[in-house]
């Protein structure tokens, strides 16, 4: 069985068709690409499949479970998470306290057990702290879980917002443009960081990038969204050899 | 190795800071009881000491709303008012069945919190999806509400229990030896006086215990993850709403709690524009800002200096509170713009040289 | 019958002056987006110089109100440059707690002027009533001068925002200032223009709620200055018909609310009405709908 199963996905906002007739298949662990040029509908994809959207047609499996309609928290619950292709963290908080945050449903405690400082308060935020630096370990973050968010540089940002997702302890990653505007050897780095969290945490991981270099150098299949509809889909080098990609992105 | 090293330094950091604000509240009630024991305080003074423990309460619950949920609200005093007569009413019927002040206080205390708590989720629930300005204004309407409405009710007890009415006494049909507890806008007359200096320093320690406690929690992390990223938030699987109301109806209890301090310090307790209007929800904004948005100490401090602030300037006379109107513009203006910003940083820079000088 | 129709014209009346303030109040909105507190006050400086240049000084009420505009779009300029333009970059908060300074300013200002004292405000309108129906509707000259003052603003505005090229800029800056200024709109004197025009017209609101209202104390626009805002807010802040329907809504709400139900509650009511009105419509009546892109 697929770990992901998207059907006739397709959603309207008012007149406009954003995407439209949308299938995916995505099996556990693999590493998978959505493509195409600037509005072809990638980010409305990820916002279908998190609940940010309501989709109008279509529904959405999930290891076997219906989540199509399901509120954001729930799909999260589920095991989705995402990042952000303009970088959400929780700026005013530390970097820790931003994985922590992902830890939010996995450690629970009540709201009077943390007024009251009671036993369990003390034993769970422990596990919570060594298990947050764990993940900072893993992107090299460490060192810096004191930091105000905001204070990191852009490409650690990138990373926080992925250690943050992966804290939430996802069955599928949705990384929306992770490169974005990383230099060669950050976005090098962040290939490396990536490949290693599939193999390391077994993810499943559906990414959206323009960067082609990142897309064929770790991309197992891609899906090609063009004007709301798939262009092309299969392995990662077919695809970009096919004629009807190079024309949409070099243009007709 | 090294991480562990800087999460105890930084652990021990926040503890040390919030030992410094219980300390400061501590210290300032020993000082000011050894100068009330020296008869070195003035009366005027004396009578302000509730009031001041009454305005530090509601600066630092109304931090939560503002500084920590990140949502502006101006009904604050709405919700104080709810604490103020839920409370004194009870204390007035009980007063024969439950002389010891101390049992009656506290559960005076218990009850207003509590009613306040309750108008906090029932008020919450519609508004807290309004953002912004939308929200202050409905928050501010809301206070307003509660003010006016508090006004119109008449409620008395007989023999055969409690009569309520919303046009006058008369028309609550009370029998002979009838009492009336609540007359409209003449509001509650004889609530015992039960707040004392010493309760409300005990009060204002509870308060900073739950809300520091709740800010450095699961909790607390999340109503600030939401304030920072709603959207994150929601993507990581935090309930929005539910912490979002949580921080609303906290809040709206400590001022409830205040609320039952301001009642039981006073014989007569009116629902007037100047105690529970909007007037009173801004000013309590005022010392949440002045004090630092977030920061629990800095209410703490600005709700007393900027209570104290016009007694001060008391020999000033007619010029005072246009002293403290031109000082309130004055600070947002060094604090808030690019200039005044320019001039604390060279002020910085001016005293670290100086350090490394002498260093 | 009769009774119900005079309730609805003073209604319309006083939401007229509530339109008024709001169409400053949303203008001021949309452009610098913060919450002017000390607009209320604005009005009852405007108010006092009448009660100072036409009962104190006997000159005639157009002069005195002619002085009293000027006097407000000065004075409005001058508050905007000395306390908000430095704060143009601030946080909201920080300017709201800026403009709570300037209205208990303003405010302290008229106590050490005119004291505490209530003024009885002498009405600038000469006009005779007009009387309907027999003699048992009679419709004062203030109610006139004030609806139609109401309804001859809210035209020139419109006007002024469509055709003017002040106007135009004035729209540009409210939807993005930043791309305005890359226009070549100059933002400060546009922001400052704002200022002047919402001044003026709460000059005029002054004048024309104490001659209806006629007591007058350093209070006075307050509370009209927060109902003006529920009004901006009610029709959709930002938008200047939806102030004037806000406004006028608000006006016949509270008048009706007075007369029907309870005089202490007519308040009550029609803030619970904005409240209502907001959860239903989040930006107001006319307001715009925005949605925050993921």
């Amino acid at each position: 069985m697929a770990l992901l199963e998207v059907k006739n996905l397709g959603i309207s906002f008012g007149g406009l068709r954003a995407v439209d007739d949308f299938n995916l298949t995505i099996e556990q662990g693999e590493l998978y690409g959505l493509i195409g040029p600037n509005g072809a509908g990638k980010t409305t994809i990820f916002n279908l499949l998190t609940g940010v959207y309501k989709p109008t047609d279509g529904y959405i499996m999930l290891d076997g479970e219906n989540i199509t309609g399901k509120k954001t928290i729930e799909i999260n619950r589920h095991g989705i998470a995402r990042t952000f292709q303009n970088i959400r963290l929780f700026s005013e908080l530390t970097v820790l306290d931003n994985v922590k945050a992902g830890l939010h449903n996995h450690h629970p405690y009540s709201t009077l057990t943390g007024i009251l400082r009671l036993p369990k308060y003390y034993r769970v935020e422990k596990e919570m702290n060594e298990r947050a630096m764990e993940l900072l370990k893993v992107f090299g973050l460490d060192k810096e879980a004191y930091y105000k968010a905001s204070n990191l540089p852009y490409g650690q940002q990138r990373k926080l917002e992925i250690a943050r997702a992966l804290a939430t302890d996802p069955k599928l990653l949705l990384l929306d443009e992770p490169a974005a505007g990383m230099n060669p050897n950050e976005t090098q780095e962040l290939m490396k960081t990536i490949r290693f969290v599939r193999d390391e945490f077994h993810m499943t991981i559906l990414l959206i990038e323009h960067d082609m270099k990142l897309v064929s150098g770790i991309c197992e299949r891609l899906t090609v969204l063009n004007f709301g509809q798939i262009l092309a889909e299969g392995e990662t080098t077919a695809v970009l050899n096919d004629p009807k990609v190079i024309a949409a992105y070099l243009g007709e | 190795m090294n991480g562990m090293k800087t999460k105890t330094h930084n652990l021990s950091r926040t503890t040390k800071s919030n030992i410094i604000t219980y300390g400061i509240v501590v210290a300032a009630y020993i000082i000011v009881e050894i100068f009330l024991r020296a008869g070195m305080v003035s009366s005027l003074l004396e009578g302000l000491l509730v009031p001041l423990c009454m305005y530090v309460i509601l600066a630092v619950s109304l931090n939560l709303t503002v500084g920590i949920s990140g949502e502006l609200s101006l009904g604050h005093a709405g919700f104080m008012c709810v604490g103020a007569f839920s409370s004194a009413f009870f204390s007035r019927c009980m007063e024969e069945m439950i002389p010891a002040a101390g049992i009656r206080f506290t559960l005076a205390i218990l009850i207003g919190t509590v009613f306040a708590a309750l108008f906090g989720i029932l008020i919450g629930v519609p508004v807290l999806r309004l953002k912004g300005d939308y929200l202050a204004i409905v928050t501010l309407a809301f206070g307003e509400i509660i003010k006016n409405v508090v006004n119109v009710i008449y409620l008395g007890r007989d023999s055969r229990g409690f009569h309520i009415s919303t046009k006058d006494s008369i028309s609550l049909g009370l029998e002979q030896g009838g009492d009336v507890i609540i007359k409209g806008p003449q509001g509650i007359t004889g609530t015992p006086n039960d707040s004392t200096f010493l309760i409300g320093v005990v009060l204002i320690l509870i308060t900073l215990f739950i809300v520091i406690n709740l800010i450095n929690s699961r909790t607390g992390r999340a109503i600030m993850a939401i304030r920072d990223n709603r959207i994150a938030a929601e993507s990581i699987g935090i309930n929005v709403t539910k912490y979002k109301l949580l921080a609303f109806s906290v809040s709206a209890a400590l001022a409830g709690t205040a609320g039952v301090l301001y009642a039981h310090n006073l014989s007569t307790l009116q629902a007037q524009p100047k105690n529970f209007g909007y007037n009173m929800s801004i000013t309590i904004l005022v010392f949440v800002v002045l004090g630092g948005i977030g920061n629990i100490r800095g209410s703490m401090i600005a709700a007393v200096v900027l209570t104290l602030l016009p007694e001060l300037l008391r020999g000033l006379n007619d010029y005072r509170m246009l002293i403290y109107a031109v000082i309130l513009i004055a600070t947002m203006i060094f604090t808030s713009s690019p200039g005044g910003q320019e001039i604390q940083e060279r002020i910085k820079l001016f005293f670290e040289r100086k350090k490394t000088k002498e260093a | 019958m009769i009774g119900f129709i005079s309730y609805l014209v003073n209604g319309i009346s006083l939401g007229s002056v509530y339109a008024i303030i709001a169409l400053g109040y949303t203008m001021v909105y949309g452009i610098a987006k913060m919450l002017n507190f000390a607009h209320g006050d604005v009005i009852m400086i405007g108010a006092f110089v009448v009660f100072s240049t036409v009962s104190g000084a006997g000159l005639p009420p157009v002069i005195g109100v002619l002085i009293s505009v000027v006097a407000c779009t000065l004075l409005g300029m001058a508050i905007e440059r000395i306390a908000y333009k430095p704060l143009r970059k601030a946080s909201k908060l920080a300017v709201l707690i800026t403009a709570i300074g300037v209205s208990y300013f303003l405010q302290n200002v008229a106590l050490l002027i005119y004291g505490a004292n209530t003024k009885s405000f002498t009405s600038v309108v000469t006009i005779e009533p007009l009387t309907l129906a027999d003699g048992a509707l009679v419709i004062s000259g203030e109610t006139i001068v004030t609806v139609a003052a109401c309804i001859i603003i809210m035209i020139g505005l419109m006007t002024f925002m469509k055709y003017s090229k002040s106007g135009r800029a004035m729209l540009a800056v409210s939807e993005d200032s930043g791309a305005a200024q890359l226009m070549g709109v100059n933002v400060n004197s546009t922001i400052a223009l704002t200022f002047a025009i919402g001044s003026a017209l709460a000059a005029i609101a002054g004048v024309l709620l104490c001659s209806s209202y006629p007591s007058l104390t350093p209070y006075t626009g307050s509370m009209p200055g927060i109902k003006a805002f529920v009004a901006a807010v009610f029709g959709g802040i930002g938008s200047i018909p939806g102030a004037f329907i806000g406004g006028i809504l608000l006006g016949v709400i509270e008048i009706l609310g007075k007369a029907y139900v309870s005089s202490q509650l007519a308040d009550a009511i029609v803030f619970a009405v904005l409240i209502i009105v907001l959860l239903v419509k989040p930006t107001g009546l006319l307001g715009k709908q925005i949605q925050e892109k993921v």
